[in-house]
C-alpha cells in the first residue's frame, strides 16, 4: 500500500533510507524546517538550510520516485532569540513562494517561554497575513499539555485562523482531544520514548475516529524511525482494521490536508 | 471507529508483552534500589509511584490520566488566561 509521510526530516536521512522508504510504498514526504541540534552562527545559516529543503532534498527524493515538499519556519528550539528570529522572519516570504513549499512550519513552543511565544506570534502573523497553511510543533513530555493549550489560545485569539488548514502535531492521549474538538487536524508522531508508539496511535484512532488525523514519523537526527508509518500500517492491519481504513489514515487524510496548500500539486 | 479484536483476543495476543513490560519496570526500580545513594527525595520517584497507583486504578482512559500525571499543572498561560 502506498503512503505519505506528512512530517519527516529528510535532511537527516541517508540515501539508503530513501530507497527503503520508496520500496515500502512512500510516494510523498513533507519536511518541516527543524533545529540542527546546535546554535546557528547567523541568519545566513537558516537561508542555506531553507535552500537545502527546497533545492537539494527534492532532488534526492526524486531519485527514488518520492515527491518532496517543505514547510518553512523557525523551530521552537531556535525561537528564544527574538531579534535573531525577526531577521529570519523578514526573509521567509521569499522562501514561502518557492514552488514546493507548503506553508509555515514547524513552529510552536518548546519550553513555553515569553520569548518563544513572541517569536511564534510573529510567525503566525506572517502565515495568516499570507493565507499560508501552518504546522505546529507541540512541546515534549511535561510541557506538552501546557504548550498545546498556549498554542490553541494564540490561534483562537486571531479571527483569521482557518482551523481546517492547521495541523497541531505531536499530539498524545491528553492533547489530541483538545486539537480535534477545536476543529484542527491532529498529528500523531510515531517516535520512541517521547511521543507515541504505533499501538497507541491505533488506540487513539479507534477512540476518536479517523477524521482529521495524520500519522507521521518525524524521523530526524535523533532516535527515530523513517519506516514508522509502515510500522503503523502493519499494526493497524494486525489489530484487524481493513485496508480501506488504513489507506484513509496514511494516504487519503494527508492528501486532504496537504492539498489545501497552493503549491501541493501531487496527483 | 470500532476496535475489531475482542477483549479476549487482545489479551491472548498481548499478555506476554504486558507481562514483560511490568517485569522490565520492576527490574528498573530494583536497579535504582541497588545503586549507591538515594533518590527518595527526588520528585520523579513520587511521580512514578503515583503512576503505578494509577495503572492499578479502575476506570478507562488510563493513558490520558497517566499523561496528565506527568504534565505541568494547568495554570494560566502566558498567552493570556486559562484556555477554555
Amino acid at each position: 500500500m502506498n503512503f505519505i509521510d506528512p512530517h519527516i526530516h529528510i535532511a537527516s536521512r541517508t540515501t539508503d533510507d530513501l530507497a527503503t522508504m520508496a520500496r515500502m510504498g512512500c510516494l510523498v514526504v513533507a519536511e518541516p524546517a527543524f533545529w540542527m541540534g546546535y546554535d546557528r552562527s547567523g541568519v545566513n545559516s537558516f537561508f542555506d538550510y531553507f535552500r537545502q529543503l527546497t533545492e537539494w532534498e527534492p532532488k534526492r527524493c526524486a531519485n527514488f520516485g518520492i515527491r518532496h515538499y517543505a514547510w518553512m519556519g523557525i523551530n521552537a528550539k531556535e525561537a528564544e532569540n527574538v531579534g535573531f528570529a525577526r531577521e529570519v522572519i523578514a526573509e521567509l516570504p521569499a522562501f514561502l513562494d518557492r514552488p514546493t513549499v507548503l506553508g509555515v512550519g514547524e513552529i510552536g513552543l518548546h519550553k513555553c517561554t515569553k520569548n518563544e511565544l513572541a517569536t511564534l506570534e510573529g510567525l503566525v502573523d506572517l502565515a495568516l497575513s499570507r493565507g499560508e497553511q501552518m504546522l505546529f510543533h507541540t512541546p515534549h513530555l511535561e510541557d506538552k499539555y501546557k504548550g498545546t493549550r498556549m498554542i490553541l489560545d494564540l490561534l483562537a485569539g486571531d479571527s483569521r485562523t482557518d482551523r481546517s488548514r492547521v495541523c497541531i502535531d505531536h499530539c498524545e492521549e491528553h492533547t489530541i482531544g483538545l486539537a480535534l474538538a477545536a476543529g484542527y487536524w491532529a498529528g500523531l508522531t510515531l517516535y520512541p520514548t517521547t511521543k507515541v508508539t504505533p499501538e497507541r496511535a491505533v488506540d487513539m484512532i479507534e477512540m476518536y475516529g479517523p477524521d482529521r488525523i495524520l500519522v507521521n514519523s518525524s524521523a530526524d537526527w535523533g532516535p527515530s524511525n523513517p519506516f514508522a508509518v509502515p510500522d503503523f500500517m502493519f499494526t493497524m492491519r494486525r489489530r484487524g482494521h481493513d485496508e480501506a481504513a488504513i489507506r484513509r489514515i496514511v494516504y487519503e487524510n494527508p492528501l486532504e490536508f496537504l492539498r489545501q496548500s497552493r503549491h501541493f500539486d501531487f496527483v | 471507529m470500532s476496535t475489531p479484536l475482542t477483549a479476549a483476543e487482545m489479551l491472548d495476543r498481548e499478555f506476554l508483552t504486558f507481562r514483560a513490560k511490568l517485569v522490565d519496570l520492576a527490574a528498573a526500580l530494583d536497579r535504582i534500589d541497588r545503586a549507591e545513594g538515594s533518590v527518595d527525595a527526588d520528585p520523579r520517584i513520587d511521580q512514578l509511584r503515583r503512576g503505578l497507583e494509577l495503572l492499578a486504578s479502575p476506570g478507562d482512559r488510563r493513558a490520558e490520566r497517566m499523561q496528565m500525571a506527568f504534565s505541568l499543572p494547568d495554570e494560566p498561560t502566558v498567552a493570556g488566561g486559562l484556555s477554555s
